[in-house]
């Protein structure tokens, strides 16, 4: 293999250990500390991608998460592959495959190219206007659009991988591991704060561990030296812990912060087995420190966009840290001294230097000085017009800059290059700071957006460059001066350092460099990801978009993976230019977590399968699994849907529970039923306030259903009710609403009325409710409590009586959901299965016929009785539901009351409860389904819609309840329930469809 | 996500409370002898505040126990937490 641009670097590159990797099917080497982009650099490949929307080639354009091109997709098994990795951030691994994204047939040659010259048909917002007529034809579009949108393949196949979530205490977190972070780490754990120091990288010290440029020392060493015992040093103190591959995705209130730890995605994949991916960090800092440093900014020109063309900074960290040459005839671009630095390290390697061009007229600093010596020719005031190259940058041609800086002049320069580094200032990364609340300020001599100190949420600072401090001797003063304000520590190991550096003296900018093209004619790309230019922004300014975030979305500039790391700023400025505008005044987008994209995995955690709710089972859970229920899911609750034997549907099954359950007996498991048990002394006048109905005459030992309303006057829940003693009543609710009707009584009783003794508690747990119901359920219930008195006169309906079953305690009511003879059993819950399968054993001769929820429902729609949730909807009233009569007029107050009355709840036109019977009685209605009158009025008048909808065995047909607008009225009238394909007729009956008269209740 | 100060257990992380809306609305005590505005404007009408707002909250997932917050809604600054009842400890 050749490895020609490989220069002999060991520190964080083992040259010893050699990878092999597969970029698009070509096997490649790499070694162990390699990123894959520096193995492909190594290996001389740029090209690695095309660009979203021209499909231009694009190549690896920086080193770090800001990456907009050189994202990849990783593997190609469904359920692991990976795309839009950064490859600049992928740790190289033995066996590691990655492809090239959004190309075809290949990265080479690429089908998508055309779009490039088609690039003046497609300018901002050109889907938008382009598909908007004929609007028939969006379907057609449709396809096409999607077909192409998107960047990378989704794994089609469930994710095997372990992701875990840490949640972490800590007086001083520290993000990043950058010099200053590591002078913080260092003073915040020394004086006695549990620090916890993040970094992304698998190496603490950012760039400075790099430096090692004669012109930057500390202490008579340079500076890598320097940091580097530092790093040694604090490895070991005792409360700093230091996590590294742990990028910071989102920083919220209260310094609550979200990091994710990669765990595995740098191993083979045979060193990952059985091991944890990622670990999502919840971490609660008394106090934080941003030291999340600052990203080089591109110089924005025409066609600054082909491979080869990256930014000086990541030309430094390819050569200095990874030992690779990025080209063999590099050129550098800058308006700027940072890329003289650069110049300096090539020079060291050997790289031979072809040109610099500066934007600025001289600059006269040490490192420029230090430059002109190699006799390197530097073009001061010169800009690049244009580059060639289509897979690979080949030439610039550059020119003199007039003297105002918007045109240029003179005689055009044309030189070969096979790299360009290019150098436009640097931006502090404040994506945290703004996430947790705090305000931005601009600083004008170097066009950067700074945390405002006096804007910025207690508990936290941001030091070194993100705080806008790029010189060495800056960034180790102010982060030591403000660390130790920010903690209060008296004196520094950092006080008294000797910092040498070359100070930046001048300071020029150009937002959009110019051409000696007109700009219609040229490509200078702004976000690289996205496809948008300096060309783009302007039309959008033309066409009337004035706030910045009008202008990201119309030009999508900035909404790639990378956020606009590298394309806001650019966007700003030529914004600000083109509006003569301050750029203080513009402000910039929102700066949105995630830091760098989260996977789903990391985000749910251990939070899936069987983990991802609650599941709540009854004591009785296991029988029907024995007994092969199909279950149901209602809230967390698992129930007992239907018992289909012998291959039955649940039609079948349905039909012939609710036959048995009306012919002979029935039982069902209805512990799901909220209960709360409510004392003290004024539980009666608690009671009257919180029912419709009156409480205070229902007799010791009697049951009574009782409705619940909103304040509005709306139904909320309901459920019977009885009085166990003078002070003590239980309450039961629908399953579903169980929690939130005791939230709202424990909120009535605790804020409203105070002055009640009223105690409140659940016991859905604690009890579980056996209910027989049939004609034959006396019979049952007499075998398995064979002392209770049953008569009507002594256990009549409504009524319930305390008892034992084998000597343990249990309470027996006499209520029917049904509308037949019926009981309810309960009995603590620990003994329930046993008691069940008494009822089970005392029903044989009877065919006891264990039932679920839909025949449950089905059996009270014959009755007519409502299902809060399913019949209502938050938007029905009592009266609405034809219960009138449970009203209590006469009571003072009942929540809901005054509602009940308002101009809006009285009209005769609201949605109103109805039976319908559909014309052919072996028609079944669609729950959901519309109710109209006219069929051919258009639009067509909805009138109302069915809510619920079987087949009854007992009576033989169709039946179904409806809410329809003044259904009060409408009994007899005939309609429409407009079907796909048929229009069925129905007629409006009463609810009630099944014994009117009630007589089986005391059958 | 805030850290909020139950007066009853001590400082929480958000997840174990629930917000109960604008606070210091007194439920009428006698609803009948009031119009369909004046019922409404208890019934409906709530702030929206950018700024100081006046909060009932409930430890949910704890105490059980309701009570008020005082909270900055541009920042989520929690400046007091009293009990129901009580007066509100800034002006309000």
């Amino acid at each position: 293999m050749s490895q020609e641009l490989r220069i002999n670097n060991n520190k964080f590159i083992d040259q010893t250990t050699r990878l092999s990797f597969k970029f698009n099917g070509e096997k490649l080497y790499g070694y162990k500390g390699d990123t894959l982009a520096s193995a492909l650099l190594a290996n001389n490949i740029h090209l690695v991608g095309r660009s979203f929307k021209y499909h231009r080639p694009r190549g690896i354009m920086t080193c770090g998460s800001e990456e907009p091109n050189a994202i990849v997709q990783i593997g190609n098994d469904p359920s692991l592959t990976d795309p839009n990795v950064r490859a600049t951030e992928i740790e190289l691994y033995e066996g590691l495959e990655a492809f090239s994204q959004n190309c075809w047939p290949n990265v080479k040659f690429d089908i998508g190219g055309i779009n490039n010259f088609l690039s003046p048909l497609l300018p901002a917002g050109f889907y938008y206007k382009t598909f908007m007529w004929p609007a028939s034809f969006w379907e057609k579009y449709e396809f096409f659009i999607r077909h192409s949108a998107g960047l990378g393949k989704s794994p089609s196949k469930p994710d095997p991988d372990i992701y875990d979530h840490k949640y972490y205490h800590c007086d001083v977190l520290v993000v990043g591991g950058g010099i200053s972070g590591i002078m913080a780490a260092k003073l915040s754990a020394e004086n006695n704060n549990e620090t916890l120091l993040l970094d992304d990288k698998n190496t603490l010290g950012g760039a400075t561990i790099y430096q090692n440029n004669d012109c930057f020392q500390i202490d008579g060493t340079h500076t890598n030296y320097w940091l580097e015992k530092e790093i040694k040093k604090i490895k070991n103190i005792k409360n700093l812990t230091i996590k590294t591959r742990t990028s910071l995705a989102a920083y919220h209130g209260y310094n609550y912060l979200l990091a994710k730890e990669n765990l595995t995605d740098h191993l083979s994949p045979d060193e990952r087995k059985g091991k944890i991916r990622q670990r999502l960090w919840k971490i609660r800092a008394k106090k934080v420190i941003i030291a999340s440093g600052s990203i080089e900014r591109p110089l924005i020109f025409n066609n600054n966009d082909r491979p080869g063309i990256m930014l000086s900074s990541a030309i430094k960290k390819f050569i200095d840290f990874y030992g690779v040459k990025t080209g063999k005839e590099i050129s550098l671009f800058t308006n700027n001294d940072s890329a003289y630095e650069t110049v300096i390290s090539l020079k060291k390697s050997g790289v031979n230097i072809v040109s610099i061009i500066d934007i600025r007229d001289k600059s006269s600093s040490k490192i420029v000085k230090e430059v002109e010596k190699h006799n390197i020719k530097i073009y001061w005031n010169h800009t690049i017009v244009n580059t060639e190259g289509y897979r690979r940058i080949s030439f610039i041609e550059i020119m003199k800059l007039s003297d105002d800086g918007s045109g240029v002049i003179g005689k055009k320069i044309k030189l070969k290059t096979d790299c360009l580094g290019i150098s436009g200032g640097w931006t502090p990364m404040v994506h945290l700071f703004t996430q947790s609340g705090g305000k931005l300020k601009f600083r004008s001599d170097d066009n950067v957006f700074l945390p405002d100190k006096n804007k910025t949420p207690s508990d936290q600072i941001s030091i070194g460059s993100c705080n806008g401090d790029f010189d060495i001797k800056d960034i180790i003063l102010n982060s030591n001066r403000d660390v130790k304000t920010f903690l209060g520590i008296e004196s520094s190991p950092f006080d008294n350092l000797k910092v040498e550096s070359s100070k930046e003296e001048k300071k020029k900018n150009i937002w959009l460099l110019p051409s000696d093209k007109p700009i219609g004619k040229t490509k200078p790309f702004l976000d690289f990801q996205n496809d948008s230019t300096a060309k783009d922004v302007k039309l959008a300014l033309r066409e009337g978009f004035k706030s910045i975030e009008h202008v990201k979305r119309y030009t999508t500039t900035g909404m790639g993976t990378d956020q606009g790391k590298l394309s806001n700023m650019h966007a700003l400025g030529i914004i600000a230019e083109t509006t003569g505008t301050n750029m203080g005044e513009l402000g910039t987008t929102t700066f949105r977590p995630p830091y760098t994209p989260l996977t789903f995995g990391a985000i749910v955690g251990r939070n899936i399968g069987e983990f991802f709710d609650h599941i709540r089972k009854t004591a009785m859970h296991n029988w029907h699994v024995q007994n092969k229920a199909k279950f149901e899911n209602v809230g967390q609750w698992k129930r007992a849907w239907y018992y289909p034997k012998n291959g039955e549907t649940m039609f079948e099954a349905v039909q012939r529970e609710s036959k048995a359950a009306r012919e002979s007996v029935g039982i069902l498991d209805a512990s799901t039923l909220g209960k709360i048990d409510i004392q003290g002394t004024d539980a009666s006048e608690f009671l009257n306030r919180v029912y419709t109905n009156a409480w205070s005459k229902l007799a010791i030992g009697k049951c009574r259903y009782g409705l619940m309303l909103n304040e509005d006057g709306m139904v909320y829940d309901d459920g019977v009710t009885t009085r166990l003693g003078e002070n003590h009543y239980i309450m039961t609710t629908t399953t579903g609403g169980a929690a939130n009707v005791l939230s709202k009584l424990e909120d009535y009783l605790q804020t409203e009325w105070p002055e009640l003794d009223v105690y409140l508690t659940t016991v859905t747990d604690h009890f579980s409710t056996i209910s027989i119901c049939g004609p034959n359920s006396k019979k049952i219930l007499s075998k398995v409590i064979p002392d209770l008195d049953l008569s009507d006169q002594s256990f009549p309906h409504m009524s319930f009586k305390n008892s034992k079953i084998n000597g343990i305690k249990c309470r027996v009511m006499r209520i029917s959901f049904t509308g037949e003879h019926s009981y309810e059993i309960n009995i603590q819950s620990n003994y329930a299965k046993n008691v069940w399968e008494l009822c089970m054993d005392a029903g044989k001769d009877y065919n006891i016929t264990p039932y679920g929820t839909e025949t449950m429902h089905l059996l009270r729609a014959e009755k007519g009785f409502i299902i809060t949730g399913q019949d209502t909807d938050g938007t029905m009233t009592p009266s609405d539901l034809q219960m009138d009569w449970i009203i209590g007029k006469k009571k003072f107050d009942f929540i809901g009351k005054r509602s009940l009355y308002r101009s809006d709840t009285i009209r005769d036109d609201r949605k109103q409860l109805v039976g319908l019977l559909t014309d052919d009685p072996r028609e079944i209605l669609e729950e959901g389904a519309q109710i109209v009158e006219k069929l051919n009025q258009k639009p067509i008048e909805m009138l109302g819609h069915v809510t619920s909808s079987y087949f009854s065995p007992n009576l033989n047909k169709s039946i179904a309840l409806a809410v329809m607008k003044s259904g009060k009225k409408l009994k007899g009238k005939k309609f429409f329930v407009p079907m796909e394909n048929k229009n069925i007729n129905v007629t409006v009956t009463d609810t009630v469809f099944f014994d009117k008269e009630n007589k089986r209740l005391n059958a | 996500m805030f850290i909020i100060n139950c007066p009853y257990c001590g400082e929480r992380d958000q997840t174990e409370f629930s917000s109960g809306g604008e606070a210091h609305i007194v439920r009428p005590k006698q609803p009948t002898e009031l119009s369909d505005d004046e019922w409404a404007e208890f019934l409906f009408m709530r702030k929206n505040i950018k700024g100081i707002q006046f909060e009932r909250w409930n430890h949910s997932h704890g105490c059980r126990k309701w009570f008020n917050v005082v909270r900055d809604t541009s920042n989520d600054k929690i400046h007091a937490v009293y009990k129901m009842g009580e007066k509100p400890p800034v002006n309000k």
